[in-house]
């Protein structure tokens, strides 16, 4: 039972950087952007909170930790210019472009860390995220030593965040209008709104969470950043989006799912009836699910009909 | 302007920009961009600016050859399916499981040296042709995207090779991260014995296959076909042309390229199986290959060695106290400039009518 309680616990942590990127991918791809670069962007997001964490923790800054985050997300938000930049104004090729973020972040970060630590990697931080625990929730059976015992509080951001985007963009004209422009933007052009506008907001969105998704991962989970920190997470993200068809509640879902998954390679060994599973097997499980899941529902219109497609406000 | 040069002076302005702008940074990071510019120029030529008097080393150039072979076949791999319509973005996935086939075959089979390397080659180009057959079936029938479903094959290409190399093939004992070593039969050997450079045969199999792109995209009627069906889908099933089956065998002939670079690695550098930590990123690598290469022959070949060239020049880089990343840096710009065409051909027609106008003043005659 313990161990099954561990696992889950340490299914939430990891799943909390992948539901805050996927609500990026949300964000941009609901406005009609794809945005292949989320790896990109955590990766920026990541080093962005790592390196400014050690650098002002060896200065002494205090509340080092919180501000690091912020500089994660405007850091992930500046990068994201670049998708926004080529995708709405310069008629690019989006993947393309995504392809070409996320060669530059992998190179950009560790330059950069040789540049200011003299190593392929940050120095490490002395202190990160510490766990945190609510009070009397964390007494119920079963749901509090999961939920609500000695979680890092990127897991609750993450919850909030879910909450925030579902009411952002189901329940508001706001969001009304953004999911408008990623389904067919002319329309949308013709109704007032300015797509250019929101598909902006949209993009500049999804860097900031893609930013934060990255500071979540490497202090939950590091202590220094280096080129593998990210190892793929970002199109895990993507995954978990499709997967959770495009909808904050299922993203949720198939977060905590696709985290609980890469848990299960690590554990697979210590569970008798799992042991002889090659945790290879649990690793490339998200993915084959995924593709299940985008055959299945390639039958009806699941996601954002516009994404990925170039805006030419001539076009009908 | 005619519309295939303004195809190539995009990809020479992008690859021009990039490099300038790699200068840029490492001068606004405090390190010497002279330094850049000798890493660069000793990885090319072997020829040592600082030290002129060691002349020439060849090994050099052979390291850079050795560099661009797989980025030349990664290369091939994007652009077939790029002339088709299609965006393989998971040539990365099609790399590993070449090598995976490659190396089932060369452990377990007993040939012949010829007929056994022979024999990993087209068992590689297979592998990589049968990974890549999936999103081709899921683009024809079901209309779906190659680009997600390739991006997650990527993954499951990367642990199924390993899961396949730790459970069937006999592991090193030693280091427990890698199979035994393969038998001489299998594996290309080097071109000059004498030379420390792993420069190797395997270069014959980017010459065939850079042949074989050439003769079926440019000159065979299937070529055209497949290309009419990445112009216009519909006018191309309009024309009589089985335009699924054309998707299908696209992708697959872009993945036995991607395959046959896998074969090329591992047979020619490695020479064991491969437990994968990370990917090696050749398949990404060949995305750039193919768009800075315009999608055509010639221009694959010469941008594969533009950046085999840059990963070449990565521990003469380090050597000279500049972070080898910068060439990944310099990489990333060349395919967005390209991924951003729109913009930069604003930017060249604003440049030329400013020419013209310039023209016209000064050689009023001449210019009409």
């Amino acid at each position: 039972m313990s161990t099954v309680i561990s696992m889950v616990v340490s299914a939430t942590i990891l799943a909390a950087p992948l539901i805050i990127a996927a609500l990026g991918g949300l964000f941009s791809e609901r406005s009609g952007v794809v945005n292949i670069a989320l790896e990109g962007i955590m990766q920026i997001g990541a080093f962005a909170a790592a390196a400014s964490l050690v650098l002002m923790q060896e200065a002494n800054v205090p509340g080092a930790l919180w501000i690091s985050i912020g500089i994660a997300v405007i850091c992930g938000t500046i990068f994201s210019t670049l998708l926004g930049v080529s995708a709405i104004h310069l008629r690019a090729d989006q993947t393309i472009a995504g392809t070409a973020m996320n060669v530059l972040a992998g190179g950009l970060t560790v330059y950069l860390s040789e540049i200011i630590f003299g190593a392929k990697s940050t120095r490490s931080f002395i202190f990160a995220l510490n766990r945190v625990s609510i009070p009397v929730l964390k007494d119920i059976p079963i749901i509090g030593p999961i939920f609500f015992n000695a979680l890092y509080p990127t897991t609750y951001i993450a919850f909030i965040l879910v909450v925030i985007t579902w009411y952002v963009v189901f329940k508001t004209p706001f969001g009304l209008r953004l999911r408008s422009c990623g389904e067919y933007p002319q329309a949308s052009a013709s109704m007032g709104i300015n797509v250019v506008k929101m598909r902006w907001i949209a993009v500049l969105a999804s860097g900031a969470l893609g930013g934060l998704a990255g500071a979540a991962l490497v202090l939950s989970t590091n202590t220094y950043y280096y080129a593998g920190t990210v190892h793929g997470l970002g199109f895990v993200a993507i995954a978990t989006l499709i997967f959770g068809k495009w909808n904050p509640w299922g993203v949720l879902g198939s977060g905590l799912f696709f985290g609980f998954c890469q848990i299960l390679g690590q554990y697979s060994t210590s569970i008798p009836f799992l042991s002889g599973v090659p945790g290879e097997i649990f690793k490339l499980f998200p993915y084959v699910v995924t593709i299940l899941a985008i055959v299945f529902f390639s039958k009806k219109q699941v996601g954002p009909k516009a994404s990925g497609q170039i805006y030419d406000a001539g076009k009908r | 302007m005619n519309k295939k040069r303004s195809v190539l002076q995009i990809s020479l302005f992008a690859v021009i920009a990039g490099i300038l702008l790699g200068f840029v940074v490492v001068a606004i990071t405090g390190r010497s961009p002279f330094n850049m510019f000798v890493a660069l120029v000793r990885s090319m030529t072997g020829f040592n600016l600082t030290k002129p008097s060691q002349g020439i080393n060849v090994t050099y150039i052979l390291n850079w050859f050795l560099n661009t072979m797989p980025l030349i076949l990664t290369g091939l791999s994007v652009g077939f399916a790029y002339r088709t319509g299609l965006f393989n973005i998971g040539g990365e996935g099609q790399y590993i499981v070449g090598a995976l086939a490659a190396s089932v075959v060369a452990l377990t089979v007993k040939l012949p040296a010829i007929p056994h390397t022979i024999l990993c080659v087209v068992a590689a180009m297979a592998a990589g042709a049968l990974w890549a057959v999936l999103p081709g079936i899921l683009k024809a029938y079901k209309n779906i995207s190659e680009v997600v479903i390739c991006i997650m094959m990527n993954y499951i290409a990367m642990y199924f090779s390993n899961w396949v190399v730790r459970t069937f093939l006999e592991i090193d004992t030693k280091t427990n991260a890698r199979t035994i070593g393969f038998p001489e039969t299998a594996g290309f050997g080097k071109v000059f014995a004498n030379n420390p450079s792993n420069f190797n045969w395997g270069f014959l199999v980017v010459v065939v296959c850079v042949l074989i792109y050439w003769f079926v995209i440019e000159k065979t009627t299937f070529g055209f076909s497949l290309r009419a069906t990445g112009f216009n889908k519909e006018s191309a099933r309009f024309a009589g042309m089985k335009v699924e089956r054309n998707i299908v065998a696209s992708m697959a002939i872009s993945g036995a390229f991607a395959g046959a670079a896998g074969a090329v690695v591992i047979l020619g550098i490695f020479k064991y199986g491969r437990i994968f930590s990370a990917m090696d990123n050749y398949g990404f690598d060949g995305i750039s290959v193919a768009l800075v290469g315009m999608a055509n022959t010639p221009g694959i070949v010469l941008a594969g060695f533009l950046f085999g060239l840059l990963k070449a020049a990565n521990t003469n880089l380090q050597l000279f106290n500049i972070p080898m990343e910068i060439s990944e840096l310099m990489q990333a710009t060349i395919i967005f400039l390209v991924a951003i065409q729109y913009g930069i051909i604003l930017l060249l027609d604003k440049f030329d009518n400013r020419k013209k106008k310039g023209e016209v003043v000064t050689e009023g005659g001449a210019a009409k």
